[in-house]
């Protein structure tokens, strides 16, 4: 793994002064991400908070190449970008055949478990080199907190709020990784910034494969789960501690790794407890919900100690 | 050297792709356009050809790879039809706002619904205002000559636009002409090498594409778009003109047949401009003084020029190949009358609105067309505006 000093020289790819919010989780993702890659990058971005927030015009917050085409197809766009590499290095253009270039797509939960589901899946299966990074805030979060398939059970969205007879979101998130994961690429990992040095060496390996690969990373939103700026990665720790949001690895979609058990597993309402899109769940009439959170994760965990080869 | 061989329209569009040889091309298959990506993909199997195909899994994702290939700095197409191109819509803007030369053969068909896998021209005429060069043919000769003049229009420095070449499915697609080809070394000369001022993959030059762009930039950028279309024709014209050297044969905005001494026109688009050509000359002999104008570049519009080549003529039938549920007639219809109009020319102007679906129009049936607009010079009077040719009542 690179030293802190050269992730400090390369953390210049993403530079500050964009308007993301104070405690986003997307910038900070977005800089770790950057700075594990050696290369020269092309970034392509979906619609949605990291890309209206960092390229303004006449400003953009990219020191790397960067291209936003539209919401649902960074995958697509990438996976053209990745091709046009490969052509014009086969036909000696530009100088490219002395080059090595990283490609990499972000997209946030709605660009990638939802509508840009089909334009992922397709980029995935055809195995184009690059790397897919989701930064996952569990809500479209950009146009104003509505739910997404990535949404946890529960959780109070402006489009599942929770009302007099409906408790927030009633359905589970989908696993997009292990979806993804069945596209049996070469690697797949889910990772958080809170634990960096996992993060980076993930997207180290990711970027040394040759072949896809992608990266599912919990992202903090202030705004949409209703928590302190300044507490985000903190939070972040009680979803892994919890088991809510496992760090683990998939390579070849058969071989499972899991990255980090915590000594004590967590309860999942110190995860939901300090965040207010969970509030109403504490009510004794939502309770029904923690307990079926908590029997989902549980199982979950579970499944992936096994798969795993850990228990 | 060239040859003269025997070709569908589908054929000569995969080989004139051979030709050009684009450093990538994305593209889904669709009725009638599957061919295309068919020939094309044995062509890169065969290795043919050594450019980098990429079998997407939509024509959304085939036109968003090709936005991706062209803003890293490749030649890059793809082709599709109807519904195909529909589905695409969103991205086809962002093609032409990004200003990305990408080259896109049409193979036009009628878009859904309710389903249909035959010839009109809703599909193009859907991305009419999208910012695109369209480029029409009435032949496959025209659709492969067109797509070879494609990319030295879609990428003249002056211009940066993408070209979408169009041609009747099933129509011209499917049926098999001679054409005359021209020979691969003389292709190569003739399209040459792509090089933008401005490409993702420049190390040294990082670049963003894409940005937001709000209240206060983007009606600039626009205004950008459109004054550069304003040139377009001017180097259109150039380039067919260069064709013309390297071929023989010399294409305009459009062609005039029997126009210059007509009463009567005939103004279409695609390959009823061949079927009127027969009616016309048929008519001719019978002393009906009737010529044809035969659009080839559709958008940006040639206004002035259309009016000058019409401005002699008393009455005039627009064939409209689609609709635009304005009741107010086809989209040919509305940019030749509004072109007329401004010019202060006062010929009677009807709209012929036939063939949706596919259904066949023939000589017989232009003749009658021509004959309902011979009533209106006769009567100088216009007694049905918009005409629903060969539908049932």
């Amino acid at each position: 793994m690179a030293t802190l000093k050269e992730l400090s020289t390369r953390a210049g790819k993403f530079s500050g002064g964009h308007r993301l919010c104070p405690g986003c989780g997307a910038g900070i993702i977005t800089r770790q991400v950057l700075a594990a890659a050696k290369n020269p990058v092309v970034v392509g971005c979906a619609t949605g908070c990291l890309e209206v927030s960092t390229t303004i015009y006449p400003y953009t917050a990219w020191n790397t190449s960067y291209i936003h085409n539209a919401f649902e197809n960074a995958a697509a766009t990438v996976s053209g970008v990745e091709t046009a590499y490969r052509a014009l290095k086969k036909r000696k253009k530009f100088g490219l055949e002395d080059t090595e270039f990283n490609f990499i797509a972000f997209g946030g939960d709605g660009g990638t478990y939802d509508i840009g589901f089909q334009s992922l899946s397709g980029a995935m299966e055809r195995g184009h080199k690059m790397l897919y990074v989701c930064y996952d805030n569990g809500a479209y979060m950009n146009t104003g907190i509505q739910r997404s398939s990535a949404t946890p059970l529960g959780a109070n969205t402006t489009t599942s709020p929770a009302g007099k007879v409906i408790p927030g979101k009633t359905q589970y998130r989908k696993e997009l990784t292990d979806i993804i994961a069945a596209h049996y690429i070469p690697y797949v990992a889910q990772a958080s910034p809170s634990n960096w040095k996992d993060l980076t060496r993930k997207v180290e390996k990711a970027l040394s494969i040759d072949g896809p690969s992608f990266i599912n990373i919990l992202s903090v939103c202030p705004r949409g789960w209703r928590t302190p700026e300044e507490k985000g990665l903190e939070i972040q720790r009680t979803a892994i501690d919890s088991c809510f949001w496992p760090l683990f690895e998939i390579e070849n979609g058969v071989k499972y790794t899991v990255n980090y058990k915590p000594k004590t597993k967590r309860p999942i309402e110190e995860w939901l407890k300090p965040q207010g899109r969970f509030k109403h769940l504490f009510k004794p009439e939502n309770k029904y919900l923690i307990e079926e959170e908590q029997k989902r994760v549980d199982n979950r965990w579970e499944m992936l100690l096994q798969r795993a080869g850990e228990i | 050297m060239g040859n003269r061989i025997a070709l569908t329209g589908n054929e000569a569009v995969a080989l004139a792709m051979k030709q050009i040889a684009p450093d990538v091309v994305a593209a889904y298959p669709i009725t009638p356009q599957t061919e295309i990506v068919q020939i094309f993909s044995q062509f890169v199997a065969d290795g043919d050809v050594d450019t980098e195909f990429v079998t997407v899994e939509s024509e959304h994702s085939a036109m968003s790879a090709a936005v991706g290939a062209s803003a890293a700095g490749a030649r890059s197409m793809t082709a599709t039809s109807s519904n195909g191109l529909e589905l695409m819509f969103e991205i086809v803007n962002i093609a032409s706002s990004l200003r990305l030369p990408i080259v896109m053969p049409i193979v036009n068909r009628t878009i859904s619904g309710p389903i249909n896998i035959h010839c009109d021209h809703s599909d193009v005429m859907a991305i009419r205002d999208s910012g695109w060069i369209l480029l029409f043919g009435e032949n496959a000769q025209n659709a492969y000559d067109n797509l070879l003049m494609a990319n030295r229009i879609a990428e003249h420095q002056d211009v940066m636009l993408p070209v979408a070449v169009n041609l009747d499915g099933f129509i011209i697609s499917h049926a098999v002409e001679n054409i005359d080809i021209v020979a691969n070394e003389d292709v190569r000369d003739f399209v040459g090498d792509y090089y933008p001022e401005k490409y993702l993959l420049d190390e040294e030059h990082p670049l963003t594409m894409g940005p937001v762009d709000l209240q206060d930039f983007l009606f600039e950028h626009k205004r950008q778009q459109i004054e550069t279309l304003k040139i377009v024709p001017q180097i259109v014209q150039e380039i067919s003109d260069e064709f013309a050297e390297l071929t023989g044969r010399q294409y305009e905005f459009f062609e005039k047949y029997k126009l210059d001494d007509a009463e009567i026109a005939i103004v279409a688009i695609g390959s009823t401009a061949g079927t009127t050509k027969a009616a016309i000359d048929n008519l001719r002999e019978r002393g009906l003084k009737v010529g044809l104008l035969s659009i080839r570049l559709y958008r940006p519009f040639p206004a002035d020029a259309i009016v000058k080549a019409l401005s002699h003529v008393k009455a005039i039938g627009v064939m409209d190949r689609s609709e635009s549920y304005s009741n107010t007639g086809g989209p040919l219809f509305s940019d030749i009358r509004a072109a007329m109009y401004d010019a202060g020319e006062t010929a009677k102007i009807i709209n012929i609105i036939y063939g949706l679906g596919g259904r066949d129009i023939t000589v017989k049936d232009l003749e009658n067309v021509i004959g309902r607009v011979k009533e209106v010079q006769d009567s100088n009077q216009i007694a049905e505006k918009v005409i629903y040719y060969g539908v049932r009542e």
